[in-house]
């Protein structure tokens, strides 16, 4: 698998108003891997990866896909672009209009030339996938929390996309739930084989499926670390927010590993 | 008075950026409307939503709009011995006046403040990023097929308006004050001309446009709107301040349109 970088952000500043939010972020995303972005709960995680997906512009600096910038592209650009792209949102973003069914073989039915037989195909695979059979006719506000993340997590990954992104994806789920869905994530993933970005402060429970961490402090990326660095890493800022999230136990590791 | 133009400068930005807001969201809705694929079956399903849904209101309110024609018109013109005329009084004030414009009110009302609503509601709920992100243009799927069937829609809603607003000032002209059946409907056809029908027609279709225009991009745009946002206050407010403005828009269009067509 190769390791070139597939998304970059190079520099990238935003503010809303007076309040400047990203600060010069500079962070690549390699093919094949998983990136866990963490950060306290306002520092504009999300943001970084509304960035990516191209619903903001930076104010400064440059986002690019596959070495191609997306910040000045055309809208027709951006959607072909975008058809790499599979997004789980944070509060899974379903059509509430629409079944489960429905939600799921949206995007086969607006992008694709498939016949109504085959997208059923696809659509009952993927939610077989997710534990999610013979619900289809079931409309998001009568799922669960966690059922319609899976469904979210259903409608990202039906075109297939080579990136999918992640924004908080167990916020607001029990402790057994996020366990459900971060095992789905990584069934999916070895099977699949996608990139991940996922946003999440759920540390350190998230980093078992990371390949690297980023941590967003002060509106800039401090570091781009795998798990085990990120955890014995000497940086004050990462090592205070380890310390905070996962408690001294893993300091201390550190300490008898010198 | 710094405190005031500063208010007076910040709101007069605000509707520039707004009339902007709404030119770029009609210039993409045009263009998602005339590229394919052409998809039926949305575009059915909101003339039923947007139209069909509207019919009782729109025989209700048309039937006591001839009502009240008929009573008022039966007592004037009998002050001048012009009852004969009540017929055409009736029709021409429907077919060119309150017919468009008292439907086009009431498809607002309805319609329009539904719309408002649920393109807010999908903003809000990140529906339309979802949309955008799946490469799905949001133009195209939700507010092409609400302009189709605007515009399809108000007319016929109008002709219906019409016609139940004739036989409302039928029943009450004729059948209650006793004006003469004859000269009721004879003097309509005397009096009404293709170009009063064409009028009427013209309005409402750039009516069912307008009452699109302003709550779906009202509606797309809630988070930018001035007491809008994220919440479901501020899709509250906009679907407030969107009837208020489309409302105000169609009569002060009705003025343009009827000093343009007469």
């Amino acid at each position: 698998m190769s390791t070139q970088p597939v998304i970059e952000l190079i520099d990238v500043w935003k503010s809303f108003g007076s309040q400047q939010v990203l600060k010069g972020v500079n962070l690549s995303v390699t093919e094949g891997k998983t990136t866990v972005i963490v950060g306290a709960s306002g520092q504009g995680k999300s943001l970084i990866v509304r960035h990516i997906l191209g619903l903001v512009k930076p104010d400064k600096g440059k986002v690019l896909f596959c070495g191609k910038e997306i910040t000045g592209v055309s809208k027709k650009e951006l959607m072909e672009i975008r058809m790499n792209f599979g997004v789980l949102f944070q509060n899974a973003a379903l059509f509430d209009s629409m079944t489960v069914y429905d939600n799921v073989a949206l995007p086969l039915r607006e992008r694709t030339r498939k016949t109504e037989r085959e997208i059923g195909k696809i659509v009952h695979e993927k939610l077989a996938i997710m534990d999610l059979g013979g619900n289809d006719d079931k409309y998001p506000a009568q799922l669960s929390g966690g059922m319609r993340k899976r469904v979210g997590l259903a409608r990202a990954l039906v075109l297939d996309p080579r990136i999918i992104f992640f924004d908080e994806p167990t916020t607001g789920l029990d402790a057994a739930k996020s366990r459900e869905l971060y095992r789905v994530f990584y069934q999916t993933q070895a099977r699949l084989g996608y990139t991940a970005v996922i946003v999440s402060h759920d540390v350190p429970k998230v980093l078992k499926l990371a390949d690297y961490v980023a941590l967003l402090h002060d509106g800039a990326i401090r570091d781009l670390l795998t798990p085990e660095e990120f955890q014995l890493s000497q940086d004050p800022v990462i090592r205070e927010y380890v310390e905070t999230t996962m408690g001294p136990l893993y300091s201390s590791k550190m300490e008898d590993a010198i | 008075m710094p405190d005031f133009l500063e208010k007076l400068g910040g709101n007069a930005l605000y509707y520039i950026n707004q009339t902007g807001r709404m030119g770029v969201f009609l210039f993409y809705s045009v263009i998602s409307i005339l590229r394919p694929p052409y998809k039926i079956f949305p575009a059915v399903r909101q003339i039923y939503v947007i139209g069909t849904l509207s019919i009782f209101v729109i025989i209700f309110t048309g039937a006591f709009t001839g009502m009240v024609l008929g009573l008022q018109g039966y007592h004037t013109l009998r002050k001048f011995g012009a009852e004969g005329l009540l017929g055409s009084a009736v029709a021409l004030s429907l077919i060119r006046e309150l017919g468009p414009v008292l439907a086009a009110l009431m498809v607002t009302g309805r319609a329009g403040s539904a719309i408002c609503a649920e393109i807010g509601i999908m903003r809000i709920s990140e529906q339309i990023d979802a949309l955008e992100c799946m490469a799905i243009d949001p133009h195209k799927f939700i507010v092409a097929p609400k302009f189709i069937a605007g515009i399809i829609s108000m007319p016929l809603l109008t002709a219906i308006f019409d016609v139940i607003g004739i036989l409302g000032g039928y029943v009450v002209g004729v059948k209650l004050l006793g004006a003469d059946e004859g000269a009721y409907f004879s003097s309509m056809y005397k009096d009404v001309d293709f170009q009063d029908v064409y009028m009427g027609f013209i309005k409402a279709v750039c009516f069912g446009f307008l009452i699109i225009l302003i709550t779906a991009s009202k509606g797309f745009y809630v988070h930018l709107e001035k007491g809008g946002g994220f919440g479901a206050e501020g899709v509250s407010y906009t679907t407030t301040s969107a009837v208020v403005m489309a409302s105000v828009t169609i009569l002060l269009f009705d003025y343009f349109l009827t000093s343009v067509l007469l």
